[in-house]
This record gives C-alpha cells, structure tokens and sequence, in this order.
C-alpha cells in the first residue's frame, strides 16, 4: 500500500498534483487553509493510491514523498 | 645582486604575475596593453596555467571572477575603454569580497580617445568606477621595477583584504623598456575558507553573493566593508617624499609625471628654489599623512597629471586647501616636458616670493 | 520504502517562487541528477539574475551568484580553475542568457566550455514583473508590449537550440518542457545527461526547458502548463538539436 505525505505548509495550492493525478483521487483541501494562505493539495483515498510519483513530479514545491 | 633582465614594463608585470602564483589569466585585446596577453599565452601552458583569450572585457573580469571564486590568484588587464567595461564585474568582486589583480594600461580618452598614454582614469580608479559603495587598492608604478613589485604587491594585498587591487599604470610605462630584477620573496596565499572549492559533502554550501534584499542587512555589509577600507588606509597608504625636508614648492604626481617632474625639481633645485616631490605610490588609499607633513613648510603644491586634473582634488582634500593647490598638465595622450613642471615651479616660487 | 522524496541537493528549504510556477521542477530535477551522479560534493552551480537570482540558497552544493547575462563566463572561469575535479553548472533564464548574456552564452558553446547550462525558456521577464524577453513570442502580450509582440517593431524571437547548432564548439544541446509527467520526465534524462557529458569530459551542453510563468502569463498554473502545449512547442519544437557523441550533428557534410 502506499503512502503520501505533504508538508502541507509548504503547499501553495496551485493544484498541478491534483491535475497529474491518474486515479484522481488528489484535491485542494476546501476547509482548510495553510501558514501561506492557500487551500493545500490532500489525498481523499490513501487506499487507491499506485505510487506513480504523477503528483510528485509536477510538485514545483517538492513537497510530497511516496512511501510504499 | 640578483640578475636583471631588459623587458617592456608590460611583460613585467606579466612575469612578477607568474611569480606570485598567478596562474589563471583572462584578456581582450586593447592598446596599450597587449603585451602581457601576449607574454601569458606564451608562457601559462607551460606552466600549466590558463591563458584564455575572452570573447569581450566584461567576460574575461566575469571568468576573473570565477576563479576568484575558488580561491585562487587570478588577473587581468586591459586599457581604459575595457576597464569601463570591466567596471560592473569589479563592481561584484567588491560586493562578494573577492580577492583580484586587475592592470589598467591607461590611454587617452573619454571615449574611444587615443592609445597615447594618459592618466585620466584615476576618478574610475580611486572612486571606484562601477556602481556602489567600493574601493579598489590603486597601486601606481613609475618603472618598469616598480610595474614587477607592485604586481606582486597586489596580488598580496588583495588576499590579505579580499579586494581588488589595481595596477594604474599608462602606455608609456607599459611600453619602456628597463632592467628589472626578480628577486621576490613572495607571501604564501592565506587560508581561503570561504572559496567555493566543492562541499566535499564535509561542510554547509558556501554561497559567493553580493545579493542583500533586506536594507539593513545590505546597510551591515556596507559597514563592515568600510571598517576594512579604514584599515586598508591606515596600514597601505604608501609614497615616495623626495626632497621633501625643507620644500616649498611640492610636486604632487605619480607614474610617468613623476618621472618628469623629478628632473624638473632637480633643476629648480639647482636654482635655489626649495622644491620636492610626493609620489603616491598607492592613490587609493591616498597617502594623506605625506601631504599633512609637506605642509610644515610648504608654500604651494602643484599637482602635475596626464589629466585634465583629477588628482589634484586629493591633494586639495589631503591639505584641507590650506595652502594653494596648481595644476600643471597636458591631457589626451599628450605628456608634460620636464620645461613645462620647471616653468610651473619657477612661477609658483615667484609668487610664493612675494 | 520511500520512493519519492526531495533529493539530497535540494536544501529543505521554501522555494519562493510564486504557486506553479516550473523553476521548482526543474530545480528538482538538477538536484536529482546531482543526487544520482553523485557529485554534490565536487559541483560547483552559478546562478543567474532573474528569478531564479537565490538559486545559490536552494542547492546544497558550492553556489556563485553571477552578474546579470555572465553566468557562463563566470562557470568559465570556475571550470579553468580545476577542471578535472570541478562539475560546474549554470541555471539561467531567458532575459538571462538569450539578451544581456547572449555573447557570454554563445563564446562558451563556441569554446566547447566543458560545462552545463541549464536555460529556463519562460518567453517572459518574471523578477521585474512580465515585460517582454527574447523569447517572447510573436503577438505575445507583455508589460512592454501591450498590443502583442510587434514583430516589425522589435524583431523576432530568438532560438537558442537552434542558433547554437550551428556552432561546430558545443556537444550537446536539447529542448525539453516541463508541463506534463511525460515531459518532466524527458527533461529529467536531458539534465542528467548534460551533467554525465561533462563527467566524461565531452563539452558544452545545454539543456533548454520550455517552462510556465502563470503569474506574468496572467494564467492559472493549469492553463498555463496547457498553453506551453498550444503556443510554446510549437514555436519551439522540443527534440535534439545536436549530440555530437551521438553523431546529431545539423549542417555536417554527408559522406561522398
């Protein structure tokens, strides 16, 4: 199974993860709003999860790791 | 004694380079100073050194720069239209600390000017000549010797202060030919622990940067450089006083209007006329205190330049105008004769009689 | 197992470019390619004026920060300095290298420097705030050119791949982009490439990545990863254009 981790701190909410996203399961958080003021990247279903590292390589902030 | 050999003031400074450990050289062709291009592409792959022939001035101070970087003894040169070029990269040695030799073979100017020599550089060269709070350490040669001496000199001081130190020479001294001895003893490189020479993963990154975005931090730097700028001038300062225990009329003139105006105080000498001579060998940092001393018994000084009188402001400065300040000189590649500074004393006597 | 995570060449620290914008990618990528290589420790980066000006405090290896154009000079003067020990790479953006330092870029690849040039082809002037670059294309609105880049009145944009094939000097020179996973991905073997040349001491390579600036571009960081597939690869086609070592060399004489 496999794990995402943000630092969600660090997130400027531009949303390219959730867009590289092939099991779609990526979203910026509505209720939340970070340090910086924007509405960070989360994961809805850890489960669906398949590590493709999508989100990971279109992160700018490098924010995300994948464990697996 | 050591030997003496017969060479251009230019290959001089090319060859006291090498022997102060200089092994990286960068250069764009320009008159009055192409020697010492030419001498280090002869001789740095030799001795396993760069010679690199840039695509411009402002490049070959930006590679001057690079290596600077690493920590290593690195030079260039080139005559007053490069030098304007090669300002804004001496402009960020300054601001990063960097150690570098650079050598202005000066000519004629503003503009493309001639490739007669000239000393009309020396508001770029005291003042700093980019952009900023700077200085430069100035070192002025009048001999072929001297051109050997003060490079190595430079070399020195610019480690010991992280600065820039120019040569300020001129066409004349680059091209004569003289005996000159190499027979240095030279001063190891310091420690350079803050030279870019890769983390070897053993430490944090050293960054070399003249970038400050917050105001105080930048306003700090300043400071701090300013604090090293008032040692500089209390440590470095250097001139030549000739005849100076009992002058009255005093010569104010570095380089080749020295070596003019010495054979004009020797003659006014001989007419009785109590005259001398200050040669700054450094013009920044000034050599004020020679001037203050100067000042027990003079009555004039004459500030005798290839300019349309620059120095002369320094002289001004350094005698707070205490007494009359002349200027004597020719411009744009023109030399004064040893007539026209004898003239100029006889004048300044006669007043200074009434 | 973690099998993503920030390289080690990348210091922790927050990037400060502004939400999606691509300089963070290609960081990334530069650092990883350190990271793989295994030279972080003997590399030695220049950065730019422009963007990405603090460059210097992002990657963990030895940094120089260059004057506006001379970066190339400066990685120059760096690479003479130790050149069998030294890996020395440049991170540059468009007003960077294709305008002030465009005889800076071209003597370096003329010289086959044994360098690495990492050129970010935004078609914009980000730091000052969105006037037009070198590279902005035809019609293209900027700051400095509201109606649209008036190709009569300010000329044409200039191709770096392209000019500097024709150079006999550099090894390597490609065009990569950064706006999908299959992009960045390419991109990331072009980077890796351009330092494993110079390991091996082949010469001048550089890599261009056709990047995304959302705030100048006045998109939304999707948008504007789409309109680098509408208007940017097209004017700027993304491939090879020389790798000496692999015989792609353009204008070489066929074999009689």
């Amino acid at each position: 199974m496999a794990k995402l981790t943000f630092k969600t701190d660090e997130c400027k909410g531009c949303g390219l993860c959730v867009e590289a996203c092939p099991k779609g399961i990526l979203q910026l958080s509505k209720d939340t709003i970070n340090k910086k003021g924007h509405h960070p990247a989360e994961c809805v279903d850890q489960d669906a999860c398949i590590a493709c590292k999508s989100c990971a390589t279109m992160c700018p902030d490098c924010i995300i790791k994948i464990e697996k | 004694m050591a030997e003496k050999v017969l060479m251009k003031g230019n290959e001089a400074i090319a060859e006291a380079a090498i022997i102060a450990g200089c092994r990286h050289y960068f250069g764009y062709p320009i008159t009055p100073q192409t020697e010492i291009a030419a001498y280090m592409a002869k001789r740095m792959p030799k001795i396993g050194g760069t010679f690199l022939q840039a695509e411009s001035e402002i490049a070959a101070i930006n590679m001057v720069y690079g290596v600077s970087s690493t920590g290593k003894r690195v030079m260039t040169s080139s005559s007053s239209p490069g030098i304007s070029l090669k300002s804004e990269g001496i402009s960020y040695l300054a601001g990063c600390d960097l150690p570098a030799l650079v050598v202005n073979c000066q000519r004629g100017g503003p503009g493309l000017g001639g490739i007669q020599p000239s000393q009309s550089d020396y508001f770029q060269a005291t003042r700093g000549g980019g952009h900023g709070d700077y200085h430069m350490i100035v070192l002025a040669p009048a001999s072929v010797q001297e051109m050997a001496e003060l490079t190595i000199r430079g070399f020195e001081l610019a480690d010991e202060y992280r600065m820039t130190a120019m040569i300020l020479a001129d066409g004349t001294i680059g091209q004569m030919m003289e005996p000159v001895s190499f027979d240095f003893a030279i001063k190891e490189a310091p420690e350079k622990p803050w030279a870019v020479t890769g983390t070897k993963m053993e430490r944090a990154h050293n960054i070399i940067n003249s970038l400050y975005l917050v105001p105080d931090v930048l306003e700090q730097k300043n400071f701090e450089r300013y604090e090293k700028y008032a040692k500089v001038a209390e440590n470095v300062a250097l001139a030549e006083e000739y005849l100076m225990d009992d002058a009255e009329i005093v010569i104010a003139a570095f380089g080749i209007a020295a070596r003019v105006a010495k054979n004009a105080v020797n003659a006014a000498r001989a007419e009785g006329i109590k005259a001398g001579l200050i040669r700054p060998i450094t013009l920044w940092p000034f050599p004020e205190k020679a001037f203050k001393k100067a000042l027990g018994t003079a009555k004039q000084f004459i500030s005798v330049e290839l300019s349309m009188g620059q120095m002369i402001e320094d002289v001004r400065l350094a005698t707070e105008c205490k007494v009359p300040v002349s200027l004597c000189n020719r411009a744009g590649g023109m030399i004064p004769s040893p007539e026209q500074v004898y003239e100029a004393i006889k004048a300044a006597a006669g007043k200074a009689g009434k | 197992m973690v099998v993503f995570d920030r390289p080690h060449a990348l210091v922790d620290i927050p990037l400060h470019y502004c939400p999606g914008c691509t300089h963070g990618i290609v960081h990334r990528l530069v650092a990883e390619a350190i990271d793989e290589l295994g030279i972080e420790g003997r590399t030695i980066g220049v950065a730019p004026v422009g963007c990405a000006v603090m460059a210097y405090d992002y990657f963990g290896c030895d940094m120089i920060e260059a004057a506006h154009g001379r970066a190339p000079a400066v990685a120059t003067g760096v690479k003479r300095s130790d050149p069998d020990n030294y890996i020395v790479f440049t991170y540059q953006g468009d007003g960077d290298l294709a305008s002030i330092g465009t005889a800076e870029t071209v003597h370096a690849a003329a010289r086959n420097e044994n360098i690495t040039i990492i050129f970010i082809n935004n078609a914009i002037y980000g730091m000052t705030g969105g006037q037009m670059a070198p590279t902005s294309l035809p019609g293209q609105v900027t700051q400095t050119s509201p109606y649209g880049r008036d190709v009569k009145a300010c000329g044409y944009p200039v191709k770096i791949c392209e000019m500097l094939s024709m150079l006999e000097g550099p090894e390597y020179l490609e065009r990569v982009a950064v706006n999908n996973v299959k992009n960045v991905n390419k991109a990331k073997k072009a980077i890796k490439k351009a330092f494993q040349n110079q390991i091996e001491g082949k010469g001048f390579s550089l890599v261009e990545v056709i990047s995304a600036c959302p705030t100048n571009w006045g998109m939304t960081p999707s948008a504007a990863l789409k309109w680098i597939d509408d208007k940017m690869i097209p004017y700027y086609p993304l491939g090879v254009y020389k790798d000496r070592s692999a015989g792609i060399i353009p204008g070489a004489k066929e074999e009689a």
